[in-house]
């Protein structure tokens, strides 16, 4: 039986790490912003090669930051489990948590695979935040699961979920990136294909030319078209899992209470986040679509998932309502 | 990258459409025939699809925030009965129904049509496409993005087979040809499965609809309260409640049969509830073998073609009652149904038969008994200490004028004779003489029976929805060109000039390395012009 004894000790060291996770992400994300600030001087300064240096050694201790970070993250959630002698993923709290370490990891493969170190800062961000508030807010004390989420199905279901959920947190932060990206190209374009070289070589601009003054972190991010690719790439990683997800919920709810689907909050608000994103990947394909429309559909797709998550299990409730706060 | 998606429904001739997506339809000139069938391409047009998949996605979210018949009914009598003028409206536009609404049902229906009207022509495009060669090489290589230009000491013709074998042996298909002025063309495809994924992952998308509708229209289910030690037989009257489908008939009852040997319940130290267990002997038919099985929460028994499973669970108290003479007139044990989470619980017996009066009792029960302020109440899920509050009623119980819940006394119209607190083993004398005894506590289960016929077709449904899926978003497609010209013949240097080129259309930063590897190995100096816009 599990849960028959709570490890305290352990839960403690748990919330312990997570406290220094959020110390070193928050140092990360410090790191990551260090790196663009002095990146962005050194085009202007006298001797931009040694400023170029800092802003390369800050990015490389940023990402080491980041990697100790994932492993205290990775020591947290393992503790947390072990403290309960269960899957770490039970309550609210657990889950935020885990969808954070899925955003990190997704981060840190896309680094070992491309150059995305750009990303660092955004994905940080909302990281911080979204732990910081996963450990204040929805906390929940170690304890033990309810029978009805005692099978096997739970993990594969639930890890499935959070898989899918951690990456399209990552999809969503590009996809913001690109909205801005985008709108910033066509602003530059249209002030004229001055303004436009200007900024891409980097020539310290001008008062008369205030959208590429603003421009600083615009122009220091890759060009829009390879944020929407990048963004689709997390997309259609997510997405098949997303549907899996789904699938063995349905499965498991089969099982558990003898149907399938039963259009519970729960079900319906994870359906209608597949809709958005089975949207996105059509509008895509889509004459008049692709490009800034499809975005803002994988964005409403995120901003599901986010009702799937939090409103649904505290303002609506339904048969999966024992994943609240309390 | 250039845009591919635009292009319309790849024909024979084109060369740069890499997917079967339908072309947006053109307005159409004048006539009935061509007004329907512009009405047809625009229903079957992505842009309709998209319109669609967000409309469902839009209508489902009035299911999730109004209370919903199907999930809970008494709240949306509620919901109605506090808002007097919007309530009825909402109604009336099947708002707490709306996952079976006309209009829910129409928005889907729309989609699976356009679906399917979209899926025939392109999975016909598609197979010609599996059974034709690569498409051949648009005139200029050098206009498309990812391409290269060299030139080669070695003849054409060599050139052109030593690229057919590389690329064979990468399992590119590949079509050799020679042109009229003397040039040989490469050209070969990759990836013909993204496509066949998509269209398999559609076609499950339909497989997947048809399997809810078989399990709609031939499925039944039903709910049976078993006490321990009791059987079901699986026939219509042994349910309590039975839901059967749009088409169902009895023959579908499978005849098996079960008996609950024991129910047992464990539980945390606070009173929450740590574990079901169901104990049965299980029947497949009269005559068949007879196995133990357990049914717990998330583990149904799965019994000739339907599901049982444990849904709920409560007491059954063990009540006797003799006549003055000592005669037993009533012995059963009574399933009482809980009120609390603690297992507080209420029931009723009646004894109609047998002595001078039909009489009544009314009970609450508590298995951890304990007295507060605000009454008697129970203060843990499990008999630790259980006190069987009755009350007995003397009078017509009426049971042969009207058909009443075996859960109720019509106490207004009866008349009151004594209350009584008993523990198990006690007995209580009613003033005629009569005895009651509770002998003990047992346990009842109740027990949903689930048959869905389109279950199977589901699950396989789902399984090719990932496949289809994974397919069609991890393969990438792609085509490869090469062109190796003689060189003029007045030219001294006798090279022959090699153009290549590639187009894909997802992930071209990969492509573009991919590319660039290929023809390095095909002769290209290490600086080839690979550019991408
Ligand atoms: C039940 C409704 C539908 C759902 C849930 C759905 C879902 C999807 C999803 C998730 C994708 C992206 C994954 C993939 O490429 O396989 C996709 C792609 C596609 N769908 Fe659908 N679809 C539906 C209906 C339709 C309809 C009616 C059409 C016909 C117009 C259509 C045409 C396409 C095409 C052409 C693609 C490929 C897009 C590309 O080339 O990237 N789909 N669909």
């Amino acid at each position: 039986m599990p849960g028959t004894s709570i490890n305290l000790g352990l839960a403690h060291v748990s919330d312990r790490l997570l406290v220094w996770t959020v110390v070193a992400y928050a140092l990360a994300m410090l790191g990551y912003a260090a790196e663009f600030a002095f990146d962005r001087r050194a085009e202007r300064a006298k001797d931009p090669r040694s400023r170029r240096q800092v802003s390369s050694r800050a990015g490389l201790i940023a990402v080491g930051l980041t990697v100790l970070g994932w492993a205290l993250h990775v020591g947290s959630v393992t503790t947390r489990g072990l403290s309960v002698h269960r899957v770490p993923w039970g309550n609210m709290y657990e889950f935020s948590s885990m969808v954070s370490l899925v955003a990190v990891t997704v981060f840190l493969v896309l680094l070992a695979r491309q150059r995305v170190r750009f990303l660092g800062l955004f994905v940080m961000a909302p990281v911080v935040l979204y732990l910081g508030l996963a450990g204040t807010v929805l906390y929940a004390n170690a304890g033990p699961l309810v029978p009805a989420l005692n099978s096997y199905w739970i993990k594969i279901h639930v890890v499935a979920a959070i898989t899918a959920s951690g990456a399209f947190m990552v999809s969503g932060v590009v996809t913001v990136l690109y909205l801005l990206k985008e709108r910033w190209e066509r602003r530059t374009v249209s002030l004229g294909p001055g303004a436009a070289a200007a900024v891409e070589v980097g020539t310290p601009p001008t008062e008369s030319v205030p959208e590429a003054r603003r421009g600083g972190l615009m122009a220091w991010l890759p060009d829009a078209a390879r944020l929407d690719r990048l963004a689709y790439a997390v997309v259609s990683f997510a997405f098949p899992i997303w549907t899996f997800a789904i699938i063995a919920g349905a499965i498991w709810a089969e099982q558990a209470w003898s149907r399938a689907w039963g259009w519970d909050p729960k079900e319906t608000w994870s359906l209608i986040t597949w809709l958005a994103y089975a949207a996105y990947l059509h509008a895509r394909a889509t004459a008049g679509w692709r490009g800034r429309r499809a975005a803002v559909l994988s964005l409403i797709g995120f901003g599901c998932l986010m009702v799937d998550y939090y409103v649904v299990n505290t303002v609506i409730t339904g048969l999966h309502s024992y994943a609240g706060i309390s | 990258m250039t845009d591919l998606a635009d292009t319309p429904i790849a024909s024979p001739e084109d060369t740069t459409a890499l997917s079967t997506a339908p072309a947006p339809p053109q307005q159409p000139a004048r006539g009935v025939a061509r007004t329907l069938r512009y009405g047809w391409r625009r229903l079957t047009s992505m842009r309709t699809a998209l319109l669609l998949l967000s409309l469902l996605a839009l209508g489902a979210i009035p299911g999730t925030l109004l209370p919903q018949r199907g999930l809970n009914p008494v709240k949306v009598d509620d919901y109605i009965a506090a808002h007097p003028h919007l309530g009825p409206l909402l109604d009336r536009l099947s708002l707490f129904d709306v996952f079976a609404a006309p209009w829910f049902a129409a928005i889907y229906l729309l989609l699976f049509i356009s679906l399917i009207g979209c899926l025939v022509p392109r999975i016909r495009l598609h197979a010609r496409a599996l059974r034709r060669r690569p498409p051949h090489a648009p005139r200029n290589l050098l206009r498309l993005s990812t391409s290269a230009r060299w030139t080669a000491a070695d003849e054409a013709a060599r050139i052109a087979a030593e690229c057919s074998r590389t690329l064979r042996a990468g399992r590119w298909r590949v079509d050799v040809s020679e042109e009229p002025d003397g040039a040989v063309t490469v050209a070969a495809e990759k990836g013909y499965l993204r496509e066949t994924g998509n269209l398999l992952f559609h076609v499950s998308l339909v497989v997947l609809l048809a399997g809810i509708a078989l399990g709609g229209l031939f499925g039944y289910k039903g709910t049976a309260l078993v006490v321990q030690g009791q059987s079901f037989a699986n026939v219509r009257s042994s349910y309590d409640v039975f839901q059967p489908s749009r088409l169902y008939s009895d023959s579908s009852l499978a005849p098996f049969s079960f008996t609950l040997d024991r129910f047992t319940a464990a539980y945390q130290p606070d009173g929450t509830p740590e574990n079901f267990d169901a104990k049965v002997s299980y029947q497949p038919r009269p005559d068949g073998p007879v196995t133990t099985s357990d049914v717990r929460v998330n583990h149904p028994l799965h019994a000739s073609g339907a599901n049982v499973y444990l849904v709920g669970h409560g007491y059954a108290l063990r009540i006797q009652v003799r006549d003055p003479h000592g005669r037993l007139v009533y012995d059963s044990a009574t399933p009482f149904l809980p009120d609390t989470s603690m297992f507080a619980s209420h029931g009723v017996v009646k004894v109609p038969d047998g002595l001078p009066h039909q009489l009544g009792l009314t009970g609450f029960f508590y298995p951890t008994y304990v007295a507060t302020p605000a009454g008697p109440d129970s203060s843990y899920p499990a008999p630790r200490d259980p006190v069987l509050l009755l009350a007995a009623w003397r009078g017509d119980l009426g049971l042969d004028r009207s058909a009443q819940s075996v859960y109720s006394l019509p106490v207004a119209s009866l008349h009151h004779i004594a209350n009584a607190q008993l523990s198990p083993g006690e007995s209580w004398r009613l003033p005629d003489g009569t005895r009651v005894t509770f002998v003990g506590v047992d346990q009842w289960a109740t027990f949903q029976v689930a048959h869905d016929p389109g279950k199977n077709v589901m699950l396989g449904a789902a399984v090719l929805i990932v496949t289809g899926l994974l397919l069609s978003l991890r393969v990438r497609r792609r085509r490869f060109w090469l062109r190796a010209r003689p060189a003029p013949a007045g030219d001294s240097s006798r090279r022959t000039v090699v153009e290549a080129a590639g187009l894909a259309r997802t992930d071209s930063e990969r492509f573009a390395v991919e590319f660039s590897d290929l023809v390095q190995r095909l002769g290209a100096p290490a600086a080839v012009t690979t550019e991408e816009d």
